[in-house]
Order: structure tokens, then C-alpha cells, then sequence
């Protein structure tokens, strides 16, 4: 009975304050944790939000030239447009080393942690040349 | 393979399998589209209307937007599985999720084949 005090509560439920602020996750956790974040913000909304971009922008020549020379140029659909590379350059990168885990590839702690980084840096590096590219 | 419930899970290597294709096909897709824009001249109405004008490029944008769709909904039901606990809950979410999949098909086909 001494220990009664000292026995952690089991299971224990993470609120996502303490995910966030009380315990460090592992590079490997972040990069699965954004790519699931990516991918539900890339199915909604960007998909039809693309779509509404692909189908005024073919509709006539009126419309290319507003989304192309003016929708397109507002500042807050260029924060949209940042937010849509990144969500799809993490969502690429960080899917192409779960293909290469599935494969058995980089299964290795180091490896693993290695990689991880190397997803947010290409990640992050697209964006910026994406970004410099259409700003 | 018996027992399953329609709101279960445990028994997706068929949607496992199906997802990492659909990657692969979507990678390969925007692979090649982005080299050409970033070979190309700036981009014109002209040129953006005959891009989609192709029947291939048509094709492949089809197959992108079904394997997104089919992408899609192994790893939003995957998502709606870890959170969404309640049954009700959770079917009415899935429905949602296959409607809205099914709009941005419709969508899609509808852009393409105007």
C-alpha cells in the first residue's frame, strides 16, 4: 500500500496540451502526426477548393484571367496556397518513407530518426521554393 | 475473416494495399505535371486550355482524382476510427466522407469533359 502514491494511473490519456507542451515526441511521431494532419486538410478543404480553382480557371478565358491575375493574388489566398504546398510536400515526402518502411527500408532507430528530419527538411524546402516561385 | 462488424476494423490489407498504390499513382501524376510546369513558359489560358483539351491529360487526371478519391477514404476512415468512437457517430461521418467523394469525382469529370 505505500506505493499506492508513487503508481502511475494506467491507462493514461494525453490531452493534447500535454502532446503538445509536456512531453517531447520523437521526431518519427511528428512526422506521422502531420501527415495525418496534412492529409485530412488536403481532402477538405483544399481539394475543393483546387477544383473550384481548376474549373473557373478552364471555364473561359475571363476566368483564368481572374483566378491567374487576381483571386490568385490576394494575400490570403496566398497563405492558402503556402499552407496546400506544405500540407502536400509533407504529405509526399513523409508518404514516401512509409513506403520505404513498409519495404523494411530505415527501420533502425537512427535511421528512422534520420529520415524524419530529412521529411521536414524537404518539406520545408519545397515550400520555400514553391513559395518564392509564386510570390 | 468471420467476424466482422460493419463498423470494425483490424481487416484492411486490401485498403493498406489499395492506399500505397493509389500513392504511388498520384506521386508519379504530380511528378510529371510539375516537371512540365517548371520546363514550361509562363502560363497562358491557351495553354492551360489545351493542356486539359488532351485526351491523355484527361485520362490521367481522372485516374489521379479516383485514386485521390480511393486514397482518400482509407485514410479518412482511418482518422474517423481513432476518434470517432460512438457508432452513429462514426457511420454518419463515413457517409459524409463517401458523399463528398463522390461530389468531387462528379466534379472533376464534370471540369474535364466540358
Amino acid at each position: 500500500m505505500s506505493s499506492a502514491a508513487a503508481k502511475k494511473p494506467r491507462p493514461k490519456y494525453l490531452s493534447l496540451f500535454a502532446l503538445l507542451f509536456e512531453i517531447r515526441l520523437p521526431a518519427p511521431a511528428w512526422v506521422s502526426g502531420l501527415h495525418r494532419i496534412s492529409g485530412a486538410l488536403l481532402f477538405f478543404p483544399f481539394v475543393a477548393w483546387l477544383l473550384y480553382l481548376l474549373d473557373t480557371s478552364l471555364a473561359s478565358e475571363q476566368g483564368f484571367a481572374h483566378v491567374h491575375d487576381h483571386y490568385l493574388k490576394l494575400p490570403l489566398a496566398k497563405i492558402g496556397l503556402l499552407i496546400f504546398i506544405w500540407a502536400y510536400a509533407h504529405h509526399f515526402c513523409a508518404g514516401i518513407r512509409f513506403l520505404l518502411l513498409d519495404l523494411n527500408k530505415g527501420i533502425a532507430l537512427p535511421q528512422a530518426r534520420m529520415t524524419s528530419y530529412m521529411v521536414f527538411a524537404a518539406s520545408l524546402l519545397l515550400t520555400a521554393f514553391f513559395g518564392w516561385r509564386l510570390w | 475473416m468471420v467476424n466482422r462488424v460493419v463498423v470494425g476494423a483490424h481487416y484492411g490489407v486490401g485498403s493498406w494495399l489499395a492506399q500505397r498504390i493509389t500513392a504511388v499513382i498520384m506521386a508519379v501524376y504530380s511528378v510529371i505535371l510539375l516537371v512540365m510546369f517548371m520546363s514550361g513558359r509562363p502560363i497562358s489560358y491557351g495553354v492551360w486550355r489545351d493542356l486539359f483539351a488532351q485526351g491523355w491529360m484527361r485520362v490521367a487526371t481522372l485516374l489521379f482524382a479516383v485514386s485521390l478519391g480511393w486514397h482518400a477514404w482509407v485514410g479518412v476512415r482511418d482518422i474517423i476510427m481513432d476518434y470517432a468512437r460512438p457508432d452513429g457517430l462514426r457511420l454518419a461521418l463515413q457517409v459524409i466522407t463517401i458523399l463528398v467523394i463522390a461530389a468531387y469525382l462528379g466534379w472533376t469529370v464534370q471540369i474535364l469533359w466540358r
